[in-house]
């Protein structure tokens, strides 16, 4: 949310802000209450036409806070939960600077709503851009309390203290309960000269508060996207086009149709390539129950025209991947400064290797999965996305309706990673509703997931270095290739220019010798952003390659990393038109104080300088991204043919921390992430088609496979950096560097299955 | 139409023999506690007991579980109080939760059959189960934490 947007809310009355925000009682089956009550499965179809307003008991502060006259205090959560615990972080700002009880709050989900913000819930961004903006919502709540008691009591508001849920002159107290009304005829207060508490003064921010949503979950009451039944519903399941852009040619139903429960065979017309968040081209068996769906969508008979992509494959587009490190035509220079040749001429040891990540799947637990009703023009759904706006937008221009006529509830996500930020398959549910003129669920089976998801780029990046006598590197020549993100919403060739601010020509060492490239490869497959995206390449080749030149130098891998890092200084962008994740750099320096701090804590956890026994070997990376400074250390045994990962050591500074047991638990679930990435994940492609399916090709860390995990967080006072995906990129090479320590060979290309048995 | 037992009541259900148990609880019942993750039995979310014995209800056919006992993650106990709920609970095990049904419901089969379980007896136990989360770590505490609880109960 800017702050502009921050400051231009304004208070609705109660029945505008219901259909603004969704954010209502009453029937208790809106998407709000279903998320924090015992998750009543069914949703009326009145819904469609708006909410009942039958609650009249919450009184509205602002666009974020209720206040029942019972003093409870309902918070919106308007970013998508899907493991990283926003539902919990982000209220817990709300209510520690409202001075509310967090035992008398309530987390309501907010509907797709512009008034809100953004709410793409990805970027490892919500803490980051929202933590000011909540705790000025808070803030603004306090202080209409703090008038109301004031004029109350007739005493000066500076006067009145809060907190817990009482508000004190120090001779009267009053709960929240009993000044609601009053605070709710109070003019919302300027948001700029609001007052916030100092960082003594937190009650629940810094806080190790336990997940709102836990009690739930255990209980199996939460409603994910798949999760979730409408009156009469039907279920989906589609066979869609094996190959990106390909048309059908002809539907013979008849054996589906003879199947038990199914109930019809709809064709979902796809749309001319660019892919973007359209549904793709299919054919959608429905029936009673999702099993009938799939087992009707096996009698299929079907002939497509498969388009030009049919034709690729992983073999020969590695090598075109390879090749094309060759070719300057179509280039993009990056950048350049020095002569990297001539330094490379003097050089006492140089490194040239290409470092290569295949594709990946997102394989989130819960596959993407919408419901939808279509209804006299109007289109709701619940669905388990990441990006409530984007869905609500998509299916508007699907169905050729306003934004207006589109409600989009947010259920909880089984898992996200980027995959249910494309609302491709929200849009499947809506085109089904509007076509069948029924409520309809789909649920993608695990060989949808995996065959049709937009994939993170296969990518190869060539690294040419130059160390000198005393240890400085001299030259860093860099070519990569991977097909772009932007191919999916533009021509196959294109090549977003932000995808090299992460890793690529950021990298944090002074070299007097730079020379970058980007090749110009086309996209054969839709290409999306994974937790970490481009990090996750850029991250193994220029940590592989600190490795890679430590060892050639004969130097302790830290004390390069140390040395290479330099002076305590901001490192400057090497080009003009740096994203930085979005953020002013001003805001955001990136410090390598910090950067040298992370690398030292993290050797000290793991013993870095202590003799390791014979087969026994560390590997240390070092990434920022995402604004957050992340080192790793991994310990590995080498037995001579195989490599165990024993243990990963892990160090975060993400600024200031909301909730540091969430932050703890993100990094675990990174190092495994990245774990998964390193030793497992491979997506290949045949004929322009996914080979894998399901988990036995599509491999993923399993519990006997996990590593001891240890991780510390950096006390920072700073403004809060990125969690959910800074900890994934140095796993994969922190891994590789330590199997080479240990006497097993140096990894170049990934996953580690793919060369050794593991 | 065929009968079983469904956390502790009598269950009957119309529907093909050839029905996965998970779908007819999901979209029949719906009882969605139980998750669907694979279909093929790879990843473990959808697991539920017959009779105690931890299975994998995607490849389960309903006729299979006629005149059985079937606990899901709704029957495990009336309020969460299950020590295995409890520990996931204290630990904070979920991260996106999708996947923990199925994780309390194998821990919770491995407890009744080993109540003191070593490191290598939940990996062998658990290791059918996946998290893309990753909260492995938690779920190996908070078995060991709840194996602890349960012996002081008996104790």
């Amino acid at each position: 949310m800017s702050k502009q947007s921050l400051q231009g809310i304004h208070q609705l009355n109660r029945r505008q802000f219901l259909q603004a925000s969704g954010v209502a009682a009453g029937s208790g089956l809106l998407l709000g209450a279903p998320l924090t009550q015992a998750a009543p499965k069914a949703v009326p179809m009145d819904l469609i036409s708006g909410a009942k307003t039958s609650n009249d008991d919450f009184l509205r502060l602002n666009l974020f806070v209720e206040l029942a006259l019972d003093g409870t205090v309902r918070i919106v959560c308007h970013r998508s939960e899907m493991g990283q615990g926003i539902r919990t972080g982000l209220p817990q700002v709300l209510a520690d600077e409202m001075g509310a009880d967090w035992n008398k709050v309530q987390v309501v989900q907010g509907q797709a709503n512009t008034e809100y913000g953004s709410q793409n819930t990805d970027g490892s961004r919500s803490v980051r851009n929202f933590y000011l903006p909540m705790r000025k919502m808070g803030a603004a709540a306090r202080e209409m309390l703090r008038q109301a008691a004031a004029k109350k009591w007739g005493v000066n508001v500076e006067s009145i203290s809060v907190d817990r849920h009482q508000l004190s002159d120090g001779k009267q107290t009053a709960s929240f309960a009993e000044m609601a009304s009053l605070a709710a005829q109070e003019a919302l207060p300027k948001l700029d000269s609001l007052k916030l508490k100092s960082k003594k003064e937190f009650n629940y921010i810094g806080k190790p508060i336990s997940g709102v949503d836990v009690p739930d979950f255990i209980q199996g009451k939460a409603t994910f996207g798949v999760d979730v039944q409408l009156p009469d519903m039907v279920h989906a399941s589609i066979e869609r086009s094996p190959v990106l852009g390909g048309k059908l040619l002809s539907l013979d139903a008849k054996d589906a149709l003879a199947v038990s429960g199914v109930l019809a065979v709809e064709k979902i017309q796809g749309k001319p390539l660019p892919a973007a968040f359209n549904a793709v081209e299919g054919v959608a068996v429905i029936a009673t129950n999702t099993w009938a769906a799939q087992q009707g969508r096996k009698k299929l008979k079907l002939q497509w025209d498969l388009g030009a992509n049919k034709t690729h494959s992983s073999k020969t587009y590695d090598q075109t991947l390879a090749n094309s490190h060759q070719q300057n035509e179509g280039s993009l220079n990056v950048f350049q400064q020095g002569d990297v040749n001539a330094a490379f001429a003097k050089a006492d040891h140089v490194v040239e290797a290409s470092y290569h990540v295949p594709y990946l799947a997102h394989a989130s637990m819960e596959p993407p999965a919408a419901s939808a009703i279509y209804q006299d023009g109007r289109c709701e759904v619940w669905a388990c996305t990441q990006t409530p706006q984007s869905a609500q937008r998509q299916i508007a221009a699907s169905l050729g309706i306003k934004l207006e006529q589109v409600t989009v509830h947010v259920t909880y996500l089984g898992g996200g990673f980027g995959r249910k930020s494309k609302p491709d398959f929200v849009a499947e549910a809506a085109l089904l509703a509007k076509q069948l003129g029924k409520p309809v669920k789909v649920t993608w089976s695990r060989e949808d997931d995996i065959r049709h998801d937009y994939l993170h780029a296969v990518c190869d990046t060539q690294l040419k270095t130059a160390v000198d006598k005393n240890g400085a590197i001299t030259a860093w020549q860099g070519s990569t290739a991977f097909p772009s993100i932007g191919a999916t919403f533009g021509p196959a060739d294109s090549m977003a220019a932000w995808e090299l601010d992460q890793g690529f020509h950021d990298f944090p060492f002074e070299v007097p010798n730079v020379e970058l490239k980007r090749r110009k490869v086309n996209a054969h497959m839709r290409i999306g952003w994974l937790r970490s995206v481009i990090n996750i390449p850029m991250a193994f080749a220029n940590g592989s390659v600190m490795g890679e030149m430590a060892a050639a130098a004969k130097m302790d891998a830290k004390d390069f990393w140390l040395k290479s890092l330099g002076s305590d200084r901001n490192i400057k962008p090497r080009v003009d038109s740096y994203s930085n994740y979005g953020n002013k750099i001003g805001e955001y320096p990136y410090e390598t104080a910090r950067a040298k701090a992370v690398i030292e804590r993290v050797c000290k956890h793991a013993h870095w300088d202590a003799p390791r026994e014979k087969g026994i070997g560390l590997g240390l990376a070092y990434h920022y991204s995402f604004l957050a400074h992340v080192a790793v250390v991994a310990k590995v045994a080498w037995d001579g043919s195989t490599p165990k990962l024993l243990a990963l050591y892990s160090v975060i500074d993400a600024g200031q921390v909301v909730n540091p047991d969430r932050v703890k638990s993100q990094m675990e679930g990174a190092m495994i992430f990245g774990t998964s990435i390193a030793m497992y994940s491979e997506i290949t492609t045949l004929d322009g088609q996914v080979e894998q399916g399901n988990f036995d090709g599509y491999r993923l860390t399993r519990m006997n496979e996990s590593p001891d995990i240890h991780i510390d967080i950096v006390e920072a006072d700073d403004a809060p950096r990125g969690v959910g995906e800074p900890g994934v990129p140095p796993v994969a090479p922190a891994i590789v560097n330590a199997i080479a320590n240990a006497g097993g060979p140096r990894i170049r290309r990934l996953p580690v299955a793919k060369t050794l048995g593991v | 139409m065929i009968t079983f037992t469904l956390n502790q009541q009598a269950q009957a259900v119309d529907a093909e023999a050839d029905m996965p148990l998970l779908w007819a609880l999901r979209d029949i019942l719906q009882m969605t506690g139980t998750k669907y993750g694979c279909g093929k039995g790879l990843c473990g979310a959808c697991t539920v007991h017959l009779d105690g014995t931890p299975i994998r209800s995607c490849l389960t056919p309903l006729s299979m579980v006629a005149g059985k006992s079937i606990t899901t993650i709704e029957g495990l106990s009336k309020d969460g109080s299950h020590p295995v709920q409890e520990a996931w609970k204290d630990i904070d095990v979920p991260q996106c939760g999708y996947c923990q049904p199925g994780q309390m419901m194998s821990a919770a089969a491995l407890l009744a059959y080993n109540a003191m379980p070593n490191d290598e007896d939940i990996d062998n136990a658990m290791s059918g189960n996946i998290c893309r989360c990753g909260t492995y770590p938690r779920i190996k505490e908070a078995i060991k934490r709840a194996a602890k609880a349960g012996q002081e109960e008996t104790a």
